[in-house]
């Protein structure tokens, strides 16, 4: 997918003037935010078990190569295929390749955050395979030819008469709309046929344990374990980083997963696969292939300072927990990944130079660092990656902050290394701020502060210092 | 009298950082911030040098301007002994948790800055745990509710204590705020440079604000107060804005003109 990152500022205004999607974007609060408090409060050792998910995390990630080798030696030893993708390009390459060898007509999909950042439905439509979307998300948004507004609900911003639209060609303004189980039913007789017809699936990967060559998938509405059972080739796909030791790492995984998730204990089906079907089964894909996708991860696992970004589980809580998000919703982000995620995540594999505004779109509040099951502590890449695009402390190319911006700092760090100059901005401030203010408050202010007046009153600098203040207190506590 | 039994040894001697927006913006927020102490029976020093621990910079990715702004800090508390308090939970955070990653080239900055890290309570978590949540019991009619900070909740891990501190004020009528967790918008340069994201955060918080029926908020950073503030007052509304300082001060001075009375 192409990386639209630069638009951050206008789809971000777009998406705050437009009431029914701000309406829409209420019950990731009210559901999922709330859901996941409710969950991880009839947990007794939440806090244990999200320690204990980083522990796993980072000692996989710490050891990626080897676990890595290991789940490839599993998976050929189970009789399965793994194919190694630098990058977007190779994968869909090697996946289309495939499907024109077995002379695929049909290709379904389940949910897979990785397959978007291929690019796969649209390059394997193109190529003439049907391939069609089987959650009811993704398949909305494949028929409004939109990308995903949130890891796990991806057409949270759409209404039911948005839905109704797309899934009812006869639908016109002024009809009752539909409630969801009818929705649902509406695009349940519509895949059925395609399910009945496919002959590949491509499905994503939320854990491949290392240990058994296992792939583990976490669903609600069935189609995973449809789209696992039903084709003749099966095709998982990961990003590298998607990999659990053990078994028992898994369990302590999903149980964090799901609850940050969705809010739920477990989710409707959790599946595992471990190989394709044997002689004496009667169900189940002929083969199994899976790819494994590099695409920028080596970057973030090169630096120490952003590592900890690949600890994700992509289970959407930081977005659920982001004001900014909340607000702005998931495609002004630009890319695959929105959210305080996505803005770690995007600027490093994408390019920060047109990402710069993501880092700096957060007011630091450290909601999504308190949401996130595995701890990650987001704010502080952000931070990180705010010092690239200010200073370019890691490239002077990554650098993106204006001439006057960086003047003001400067002036700023000379005003406060002394009180006199200190006392003395703040007086020169006060001096000039004051006609323009009314009982204290400006109404318009000049930059830099300007962006502020905009929407809010700004507070006039005091005519006295505390310290001038304190000194006059003192001398009359002591005359 | 608080119960004593459960708090570590009281300091009679504090140095108070009052952070830069207090001291040259809002220093009424530090004068009541030095009333309460004193209340408390503590002697407040002041050090005159004081400027800002250089959280503005560090947080907007200017971290060469940040950097000399935060040594200064550190040298400056290093010359006086005892705990420094500081009525921000944000620069408490920007101190304790984030001068490690500032200063992380340099192993002895890190160890210094820990040190004078240790030394530093934002104003409700020193009372708290020094003379508990009922140390204060003055008097103020009003009505009012609270609103959580930020970095006061999630980075020093301030979460009930001024609620229950507040409870304990005679008169003085709490009403929860739905979402009181939930950021105001502020978020320092942000509320600049992103004008609007910040605004249509800060209107959620308003509406909730302004659906308790209550006359004040209350708050305990300046940067949350002058954000919130800032909103209702273009919005034409009449609901106050102040830091918890001045309520706990406000009412300790109902309570010593009522004594004088009897």
């Amino acid at each position: 997918m192409k990386p639209l990152t630069v638009n951050f500022r206008d789809k971000a205004a777009s998406t705050l003037k437009d009431k029914q999607i701000q309406q829409s974007l209420e019950h990731v609060y009210t559901g999922f935010f709330q859901g996941r408090l409710a969950a991880a409060g009839d947990t007794p050792d939440w806090n244990e078990l999200r320690t204990k998910g980083k522990a796993i995390k980072d000692h996989t990630i710490a050891h990626l190569d080897y676990y890595l080798e290991q789940l490839t030696d599993n998976v050929e030893k189970n009789g399965g295929s793994v194919f190694f993708a630098e990058d977007a390009a190779e994968a869909r390459k090697h996946i289309i390749d495939l499907a024109h060898k077995r002379n695929i007509k049909t290709v379904i999909k389940s949910k897979s955050m990785v397959s978007e950042e291929m690019g796969l439905a649209e390059a394997m439509n193109d190529e003439g395979f049907e391939t069609i979307e089987t959650d009811l998300g993704e398949y909305i948004i494949q028929l409004a030819d939109e990308t995903p507004y949130h890891l796990i609900a991806p057409a949270v911003h759409k209404s039911r008469k948005d839905v109704a639209k797309l899934l009812d060609d006869d639908f016109k303004e002024g009809d009752p709309v539909p409630d969801a189980t009818e929705l649902t039913m509406m695009a349940r007789k519509k895949l059925r046929s395609v399910f009945e017809r496919a002959d590949m699936s491509v499905t994503g990967v939320n854990f491949a344990v290392a240990e058994s060559g296992s792939i583990a998938l976490v669903t609600n509405e069935g189609n995973g374990r449809m789209t696992t059972t039903v084709p003749r080739v099966h095709v998982a796909v990961m990003g590298m980083e998607k990999i659990v030791p053990s078994i028992q790492d898994l369990s302590t995984m999903l149980r964090i997963l799901i609850r940050s998730a969705t809010g739920q204990r477990i989710s409707t089906y959790v599946t595992m696969i471990n190989e394709a079907r044997k002689s004496d089964e009667e169900e189940g894909p002929e083969e199994f292939h899976l790819v494994i996708m590099n695409n920028g991860r080596q970057k973030l696992l090169a630096n120490p300072q952003m590592r900890e970004s690949l600890n994700c589980l992509r289970c959407g809580a930081c977005l659920n927990a982001c004001p900014v998000y909340r607000k702005i919703g998931g495609h002004a982000y630009g890319w695959v990944y929105p959210g305080p995620i996505g803005s770690i995540i995007s600027p490093v594999l994408t390019g920060l130079k047109d990402a710069s505004n993501l880092p700096n779109a957060s007011s630091l509040c450290g909601a999504c660092h308190d949401a996130c099951p595995v701890k990650i502590n987001i704010p502080r890449m952000l931070l990180e990656l705010r010092w690239r695009t200010a200073e370019g402390s890691t490239g002077k190319n990554e650098r993106t902050s204006s001439y006057n911006e960086r003047r003001i700092w400067g002036l700023w760090r000379l005003g406060m290394m002394g009180r006199r100059r200190f006392d003395f901005g703040a007086r020169i401030a006060s001096i000039v701020l004051r006609p323009l203010a009314k009982n204290g408050w400006l109404k318009k202010a000049p930059p830099p502060v300007s962006g502020w007046t905009s929407t809010r009153d700004f507070p006039l600098v005091a005519s006295r210092s505390l310290k001038s203040r304190l000194h006059k207190r003192d001398r009359k506590a002591k005359p | 009298m608080t119960d004593n039994t459960t708090n570590p040894p009281r300091p009679d001697r504090v140095t108070l950082f009052a952070s830069c927006m207090v001291d040259q913006i809002a220093p009424h927020i530090g004068e009541r911030t030095v009333d309460v102490l004193e209340y408390l029976g503590i002697a407040v020093d002041f050090l005159d040098g004081q400027t800002c621990c250089g959280q503005p910079a560090f947080n907007s990715g200017f971290r060469s301007e940040a950097y000399p702004v935060a040594a200064r800090f550190i040298e400056l508390f290093e010359q006086v002994e005892g705990p420094i308090v500081v009525p921000s939970g944000s620069c408490a955070g920007m101190v304790r948790n984030h001068y490690a990653e500032l200063f992380r080239e340099d192993p002895t900055m890190v160890e210094r800055a820990s040190i004078v890290g240790e030394r530093l309570f934002e104003l409700t978590e020193f009372i708290s745990r020094f003379f508990g949540n009922a140390a204060i019991t003055g008097r103020l009619e009003s009505s009012a509710t609270y609103h959580k900070c930020c970095h006061l909740l999630r980075e020093i891990g301030v979460n009930e204590a001024p609620v229950e501190m507040l409870s304990n004020i005679d008169g003085l009528n709490m009403t929860p705020l739905e979402r009181a967790d939930v950021c105001c918008g502020f978020g320092g340069a942000f509320s600049v440079k992103m004008p609007d994201i910040s605004s249509a955060v800060l209107d959620e918080k308003l509406d909730n604000i302004e659906a308790t029926g209550s006359s004040t908020v209350i708050a305990a950073d300046t940067g949350c107060i002058f954000q919130m503030q800032g909103g209702l007052r273009r919005r034409g509304s009449a609901v106050q804005v102040v830091h918890i300082a001045e309520i706990l001060a406000e009412s300790l001075i109902n309570t010593s003109e009522t004594s004088s009375l009897n």
